[in-house]
Protein backbone atom coordinates (compact mmCIF):
# COMPACT_ATOMS: atom_id res chain seq x y z
CA UNK A 1 0.00 0.00 0.00
CA UNK A 2 1.84 2.81 -1.23
CA UNK A 3 3.97 3.89 1.78
CA UNK A 4 0.66 4.03 4.03
CA UNK A 5 0.89 4.08 7.65
CA UNK A 6 0.40 0.60 9.38
CA UNK A 7 -3.68 -0.01 10.33
CA UNK A 8 -4.46 -2.70 12.11
CA UNK A 9 -7.28 -3.92 14.76
CA UNK A 10 -10.92 -5.63 14.62
CA UNK A 11 -11.72 -7.08 11.09
CA UNK A 12 -14.56 -9.39 11.43
CA UNK A 13 -15.16 -12.02 8.91
CA UNK A 14 -17.42 -13.83 8.54
CA UNK A 15 -17.39 -17.80 6.69
CA UNK A 16 -19.83 -19.20 4.13
CA UNK A 17 -23.03 -18.75 5.07
CA UNK A 18 -22.65 -16.33 7.74
CA UNK A 19 -21.36 -13.85 4.73
CA UNK A 20 -25.23 -13.10 4.94
CA UNK A 21 -25.26 -10.74 7.74
CA UNK A 22 -21.97 -8.90 6.51
CA UNK A 23 -24.10 -6.27 6.36
CA UNK A 24 -25.58 -6.07 9.84
CA UNK A 25 -21.39 -6.47 10.80
CA UNK A 26 -20.56 -3.29 8.74
CA UNK A 27 -23.45 -1.11 10.08
CA UNK A 28 -22.35 -0.71 13.67
CA UNK A 29 -19.84 2.03 15.58
CA UNK A 30 -16.05 1.98 15.40
CA UNK A 31 -13.69 2.48 18.24
CA UNK A 32 -9.75 3.47 17.08
CA UNK A 33 -6.99 4.35 18.24
CA UNK A 34 -4.60 6.95 16.08
CA UNK A 35 -1.49 7.99 15.70
CA UNK A 36 -0.98 11.68 14.52
CA UNK A 37 1.36 13.35 13.09
CA UNK A 38 1.60 17.39 12.79
CA UNK A 39 3.96 18.81 10.22
CA UNK A 40 5.04 21.58 12.97
CA UNK A 41 4.76 21.99 16.52
CA UNK A 42 1.05 23.56 17.98
CA UNK A 43 0.38 24.82 21.19
CA UNK A 44 -1.69 22.85 23.14
CA UNK A 45 -4.56 24.88 23.26
CA UNK A 46 -5.05 25.55 19.87
CA UNK A 47 -5.14 21.44 19.41
CA UNK A 48 -7.56 20.88 22.10
CA UNK A 49 -9.48 23.62 20.27
CA UNK A 50 -9.38 22.33 16.53
CA UNK A 51 -9.66 18.39 17.84
CA UNK A 52 -13.03 19.47 20.03
CA UNK A 53 -14.34 21.22 16.26
CA UNK A 54 -14.81 17.63 14.90
CA UNK A 55 -16.78 15.95 18.14
CA UNK A 56 -20.66 15.93 16.54
CA UNK A 57 -21.51 15.71 12.72
CA UNK A 58 -19.27 15.97 10.25
CA UNK A 59 -19.16 15.83 6.61
CA UNK A 60 -16.43 14.25 4.89
CA UNK A 61 -16.07 13.02 1.08
CA UNK A 62 -14.96 9.29 0.43
CA UNK A 63 -11.21 9.45 -0.37
CA UNK A 64 -10.21 8.99 -3.83
CA UNK A 65 -9.45 5.01 -3.73
CA UNK A 66 -12.84 4.16 -1.91
CA UNK A 67 -15.53 2.07 -3.63
CA UNK A 68 -18.64 4.14 -2.83
CA UNK A 69 -19.84 6.65 -4.29
CA UNK A 70 -17.50 10.05 -3.70
CA UNK A 71 -20.50 12.59 -2.44
CA UNK A 72 -20.52 14.33 0.84
CA UNK A 73 -22.03 12.90 3.35
CA UNK A 74 -22.39 13.51 7.07
CA UNK A 75 -21.04 11.30 9.79
CA UNK A 76 -21.10 11.39 13.49
CA UNK A 77 -17.64 11.80 15.81
CA UNK A 78 -18.95 10.14 18.83
CA UNK A 79 -15.80 10.88 20.62
CA UNK A 80 -12.67 11.96 19.72
CA UNK A 81 -10.20 12.94 22.51
CA UNK A 82 -6.14 13.02 23.04
CA UNK A 83 -4.76 9.82 25.06
CA UNK A 84 -0.98 11.34 24.94
CA UNK A 85 1.00 13.72 23.35
CA UNK A 86 4.76 14.32 22.70
CA UNK A 87 6.39 17.45 20.63
CA UNK A 88 4.31 16.58 16.81
CA UNK A 89 3.16 13.44 17.68
CA UNK A 90 -0.79 12.69 19.01
CA UNK A 91 -2.43 9.95 19.99
CA UNK A 92 -6.10 9.56 19.63
CA UNK A 93 -9.18 7.46 20.56
CA UNK A 94 -11.84 8.34 18.32
CA UNK A 95 -15.29 6.77 18.25
CA UNK A 96 -17.20 6.92 15.05
CA UNK A 97 -20.58 5.97 13.04
CA UNK A 98 -19.65 3.44 10.06
CA UNK A 99 -18.06 4.99 7.51
CA UNK A 100 -15.89 7.54 8.84
CA UNK A 101 -12.73 7.69 7.32
CA UNK A 102 -9.85 8.40 10.19
CA UNK A 103 -6.90 9.45 8.09
CA UNK A 104 -9.40 12.49 6.56
CA UNK A 105 -10.42 14.02 9.92
CA UNK A 106 -6.49 13.81 10.64
CA UNK A 107 -5.82 15.89 7.38
CA UNK A 108 -8.42 17.94 8.30
CA UNK A 109 -7.43 18.83 11.67
CA UNK A 110 -4.08 19.66 10.15
CA UNK A 111 -5.67 21.90 7.42
CA UNK A 112 -7.20 23.92 10.08
CA UNK A 113 -4.42 23.96 12.57
CA UNK A 114 -2.27 26.18 9.65
CA UNK A 115 0.43 23.38 9.97
CA UNK A 116 -0.79 20.03 7.92
CA UNK A 117 -0.77 16.59 9.67
CA UNK A 118 -1.09 13.03 8.37
CA UNK A 119 -2.26 9.65 9.98
CA UNK A 120 0.96 7.87 11.29
CA UNK A 121 -0.87 4.63 12.27
CA UNK A 122 -4.33 3.41 12.83
CA UNK A 123 -5.91 0.78 15.43
CA UNK A 124 -9.55 -0.38 15.26
CA UNK A 125 -10.45 -1.50 18.82
CA UNK A 126 -14.08 -1.64 18.67
CA UNK A 127 -16.48 -3.13 15.70
CA UNK A 128 -20.43 -3.14 17.08
CA UNK A 129 -19.88 -5.53 19.16
CA UNK A 130 -16.56 -7.03 18.37
CA UNK A 131 -13.95 -5.60 20.95
CA UNK A 132 -10.50 -6.91 21.93
CA UNK A 133 -12.33 -8.87 24.85
CA UNK A 134 -14.40 -10.96 22.70
CA UNK A 135 -12.33 -14.38 21.38
CA UNK A 136 -9.72 -11.73 19.41
CA UNK A 137 -7.65 -13.83 17.23
CA UNK A 138 -4.43 -13.43 15.11
CA UNK A 139 -3.70 -15.52 11.63
CA UNK A 140 -0.92 -16.82 13.01
CA UNK A 141 -3.38 -18.35 16.36
CA UNK A 142 -6.28 -19.62 13.29
CA UNK A 143 -3.40 -21.61 11.72
CA UNK A 144 -2.12 -23.02 14.85
CA UNK A 145 -5.84 -23.65 15.92
CA UNK A 146 -6.37 -25.73 12.20
CA UNK A 147 -3.07 -27.18 12.75
CA UNK A 148 -4.27 -28.68 16.26
CA UNK A 149 -7.51 -29.90 14.74
CA UNK A 150 -5.74 -31.55 11.51
CA UNK A 151 -3.24 -33.56 13.14
CA UNK A 152 -4.40 -33.95 16.60
CA UNK A 153 -7.93 -33.96 16.25
CA UNK A 154 -8.88 -31.64 18.45
CA UNK A 155 -11.36 -29.05 17.74
CA UNK A 156 -11.43 -26.97 21.54
CA UNK A 157 -9.12 -24.38 20.34
CA UNK A 158 -11.53 -23.64 16.33
CA UNK A 159 -14.38 -23.78 18.13
CA UNK A 160 -13.04 -21.07 20.43
CA UNK A 161 -11.39 -19.24 18.02
CA UNK A 162 -14.69 -19.22 15.52
CA UNK A 163 -17.86 -17.92 17.03
CA UNK A 164 -21.74 -18.93 16.12
CA UNK A 165 -23.30 -16.59 13.33
CA UNK A 166 -25.78 -15.40 16.33
CA UNK A 167 -23.09 -13.51 18.21
CA UNK A 168 -23.10 -11.56 14.67
CA UNK A 169 -26.87 -10.65 16.01
CA UNK A 170 -26.49 -10.29 19.49
CA UNK A 171 -26.93 -6.25 19.50
CA UNK A 172 -30.23 -6.74 17.36
CA UNK A 173 -33.76 -6.94 19.04
CA UNK A 174 -34.57 -10.88 19.01
CA UNK A 175 -37.98 -12.46 18.73
CA UNK A 176 -38.35 -16.54 18.97
CA UNK A 177 -40.90 -18.21 16.96
CA UNK A 178 -43.07 -21.32 16.85
CA UNK A 179 -41.58 -24.49 15.94
CA UNK A 180 -43.64 -24.38 12.95
CA UNK A 181 -42.87 -20.95 12.03
CA UNK A 182 -39.26 -21.68 11.47
CA UNK A 183 -39.44 -23.74 7.58
CA UNK A 184 -41.98 -20.77 6.35
CA UNK A 185 -39.40 -17.95 7.52
CA UNK A 186 -36.70 -19.88 6.06
CA UNK A 187 -38.51 -19.86 2.68
CA UNK A 188 -38.95 -16.36 2.95
CA UNK A 189 -42.73 -15.86 4.47
CA UNK A 190 -43.56 -13.11 6.22
CA UNK A 191 -43.62 -13.66 10.01
CA UNK A 192 -47.12 -13.64 11.18
CA UNK A 193 -48.40 -12.87 15.04
CA UNK A 194 -49.55 -16.30 16.05
CA UNK A 195 -45.47 -17.66 14.90
CA UNK A 196 -44.49 -15.65 18.17
CA UNK A 197 -43.46 -17.20 21.29
CA UNK A 198 -41.12 -14.75 22.94
CA UNK A 199 -40.83 -11.01 22.29
CA UNK A 200 -37.99 -8.50 23.28
CA UNK A 201 -39.91 -6.00 25.65
CA UNK A 202 -38.92 -2.84 23.75
CA UNK A 203 -39.52 -3.49 19.80
CA UNK A 204 -40.89 -0.74 17.53
CA UNK A 205 -42.53 -0.24 14.58
CA UNK A 206 -39.38 -0.14 11.91
CA UNK A 207 -36.19 -1.85 13.92
CA UNK A 208 -33.99 -4.50 12.53
CA UNK A 209 -34.79 -7.91 14.38
CA UNK A 210 -33.35 -10.81 14.60
CA UNK A 211 -35.92 -14.03 14.30
CA UNK A 212 -34.63 -17.23 16.14
CA UNK A 213 -35.56 -20.28 16.55
CA UNK A 214 -36.84 -22.40 20.04
CA UNK A 215 -33.37 -23.67 19.80
CA UNK A 216 -31.66 -20.19 19.61
CA UNK A 217 -30.74 -20.58 16.00
CA UNK A 218 -30.80 -17.49 13.94
CA UNK A 219 -33.37 -18.02 11.56
CA UNK A 220 -33.64 -14.72 9.30
CA UNK A 221 -33.30 -11.15 9.89
CA UNK A 222 -36.63 -8.96 9.61
CA UNK A 223 -38.22 -5.59 9.80
CA UNK A 224 -40.85 -4.76 12.51
CA UNK A 225 -43.90 -4.05 11.14
CA UNK A 226 -45.71 -4.10 14.71
CA UNK A 227 -44.39 -2.74 18.12
CA UNK A 228 -44.16 -5.01 20.77
CA UNK A 229 -47.30 -3.93 22.79
CA UNK A 230 -49.32 -3.91 19.27
CA UNK A 231 -47.87 -7.75 18.93
CA UNK A 232 -49.14 -8.47 22.50
CA UNK A 233 -52.09 -6.85 21.98
CA UNK A 234 -53.28 -8.82 18.80
CA UNK A 235 -53.46 -12.83 17.63
CA UNK A 236 -53.30 -12.35 13.91
CA UNK A 237 -51.51 -10.10 11.18
CA UNK A 238 -48.17 -9.54 10.15
CA UNK A 239 -45.71 -8.66 12.55
CA UNK A 240 -42.52 -8.70 10.69
CA UNK A 241 -41.69 -8.59 7.00
CA UNK A 242 -38.16 -11.25 6.20
CA UNK A 243 -35.01 -9.18 5.14
CA UNK A 244 -32.58 -11.78 5.06
CA UNK A 245 -33.17 -15.47 5.16
CA UNK A 246 -30.25 -17.01 7.35
CA UNK A 247 -31.48 -21.06 8.03
CA UNK A 248 -31.61 -23.40 5.13
CA UNK A 249 -35.37 -24.72 4.36
CA UNK A 250 -35.92 -28.26 5.22
CA UNK A 251 -34.25 -28.10 8.13
CA UNK A 252 -37.79 -28.16 10.26
CA UNK A 253 -40.84 -29.01 9.41
CA UNK A 254 -42.92 -28.22 6.55
CA UNK A 255 -45.72 -25.81 7.48
CA UNK A 256 -48.99 -27.90 6.87
CA UNK A 257 -52.06 -26.59 7.16
CA UNK A 258 -54.15 -27.65 10.01
CA UNK A 259 -57.65 -28.94 9.24
CA UNK A 260 -60.88 -26.29 9.54
CA UNK A 261 -58.30 -22.62 8.54
CA UNK B 1 -21.42 -24.79 27.43
CA UNK B 2 -25.12 -23.56 27.91
CA UNK B 3 -27.84 -24.70 29.60
CA UNK B 4 -30.64 -23.54 27.35
CA UNK B 5 -31.70 -21.14 24.65
CA UNK B 6 -32.23 -18.74 27.22
CA UNK B 7 -29.06 -18.60 28.62
CA UNK B 8 -27.67 -18.26 25.22
CA UNK B 9 -29.64 -15.56 24.74
CA UNK B 10 -28.46 -14.09 27.82
CA UNK B 11 -25.02 -14.34 26.51
CA UNK B 12 -25.53 -12.59 23.75
CA UNK B 13 -27.13 -9.89 25.02
CA UNK B 14 -24.55 -9.47 28.01
CA UNK B 15 -22.03 -9.18 25.22
CA UNK B 16 -23.46 -6.19 23.67
CA UNK B 17 -24.64 -4.43 26.20
CA UNK B 18 -28.56 -5.11 25.38
CA UNK B 19 -30.33 -4.31 28.63
CA UNK B 20 -33.79 -5.59 28.47
CA UNK B 21 -36.62 -8.11 29.24
CA UNK B 22 -38.65 -10.69 27.10
CA UNK B 23 -42.28 -11.38 26.87
CA UNK B 24 -43.13 -15.01 26.63
CA UNK B 25 -46.52 -15.47 24.55
CA UNK B 26 -46.36 -19.41 24.25
CA UNK B 27 -43.94 -21.57 26.16
CA UNK B 28 -40.96 -22.77 23.84
CA UNK B 29 -39.98 -26.82 24.70
CA UNK B 30 -36.86 -26.89 22.68
CA UNK B 31 -36.02 -30.03 24.33
CA UNK B 32 -39.34 -31.49 22.54
CA UNK B 33 -38.17 -30.42 19.27
CA UNK B 34 -36.67 -33.27 17.44
CA UNK B 35 -35.34 -30.67 14.77
CA UNK B 36 -32.34 -28.12 14.60
CA UNK B 37 -29.19 -28.01 16.49
CA UNK B 38 -28.38 -25.53 19.20
CA UNK B 39 -25.83 -23.32 17.67
CA UNK B 40 -23.13 -24.51 20.70
CA UNK B 41 -24.15 -27.78 19.74
CA UNK B 42 -23.31 -27.86 16.25
CA UNK B 43 -21.10 -30.38 14.72
CA UNK B 44 -17.55 -28.47 13.68
CA UNK B 45 -18.25 -28.70 9.83
CA UNK B 46 -21.62 -27.37 10.13
CA UNK B 47 -20.11 -24.58 12.88
CA UNK B 48 -17.21 -23.24 11.16
CA UNK B 49 -19.91 -22.76 8.17
CA UNK B 50 -21.72 -20.67 10.09
CA UNK B 51 -18.64 -19.11 12.04
CA UNK B 52 -17.46 -15.78 12.50
CA UNK B 53 -14.13 -14.42 13.69
CA UNK B 54 -13.03 -11.73 15.33
CA UNK B 55 -9.78 -11.31 13.94
CA UNK B 56 -6.82 -9.17 14.55
CA UNK B 57 -5.74 -7.97 11.61
CA UNK B 58 -1.76 -6.94 11.04
CA UNK B 59 -0.45 -3.92 9.49
CA UNK B 60 0.64 -4.64 6.11
CA UNK B 61 -1.65 -6.78 4.07
CA UNK B 62 -5.04 -5.38 3.21
CA UNK B 63 -8.55 -6.10 4.74
CA UNK B 64 -8.75 -8.39 1.61
CA UNK B 65 -6.03 -10.38 1.54
CA UNK B 66 -6.02 -11.06 5.07
CA UNK B 67 -9.63 -12.39 4.20
CA UNK B 68 -8.28 -14.53 1.53
CA UNK B 69 -5.70 -15.92 3.80
CA UNK B 70 -8.27 -16.77 6.70
CA UNK B 71 -9.87 -18.51 3.86
CA UNK B 72 -7.45 -20.49 2.57
CA UNK B 73 -6.21 -21.35 5.99
CA UNK B 74 -9.33 -23.35 7.38
CA UNK B 75 -10.12 -24.66 3.63
CA UNK B 76 -13.94 -22.66 3.82
CA UNK B 77 -15.36 -21.93 0.43
CA UNK B 78 -15.89 -18.37 1.63
CA UNK B 79 -14.98 -15.61 3.63
CA UNK B 80 -15.57 -12.12 3.98
CA UNK B 81 -15.00 -9.02 6.11
CA UNK B 82 -17.13 -6.22 7.46
CA UNK B 83 -15.89 -2.71 7.36
CA UNK B 84 -12.66 -2.52 5.57
CA UNK B 85 -9.77 -0.88 7.16
CA UNK B 86 -7.68 0.31 4.38
CA UNK B 87 -9.10 3.75 3.93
Amino acid sequence: MRGNPSVSGILPIALEEAVKILRILTHTTKEYVALMELHKLVSDDKLYEVINMFKGEIYQRPPLRSSVKRSLRIRRVHKIEVIDKRDRWVLMRIETDPGTYIRKIIHDIGLLLGVGAHMRELRRIKSGIFTEDLNIVTLHMLSEAMYIYKNENKEELLRKYIMPIEVGVAHLPKVIIDTNAVDPIARGAQLAVPGISVIDKNIARGDILAILSPKAELVAIARAELSTEEIIARDKGIAATTLRVIMRPGIYPRWVKREGI
Amino acid sequence: MFRDTFDFIRYLDEISGRRTEYIVREEIRPSEVPHGTYPWMRPLEQHIKLGLINLDKPPGPTSHEVAAWVKRILGVSKAGHAGTLDL
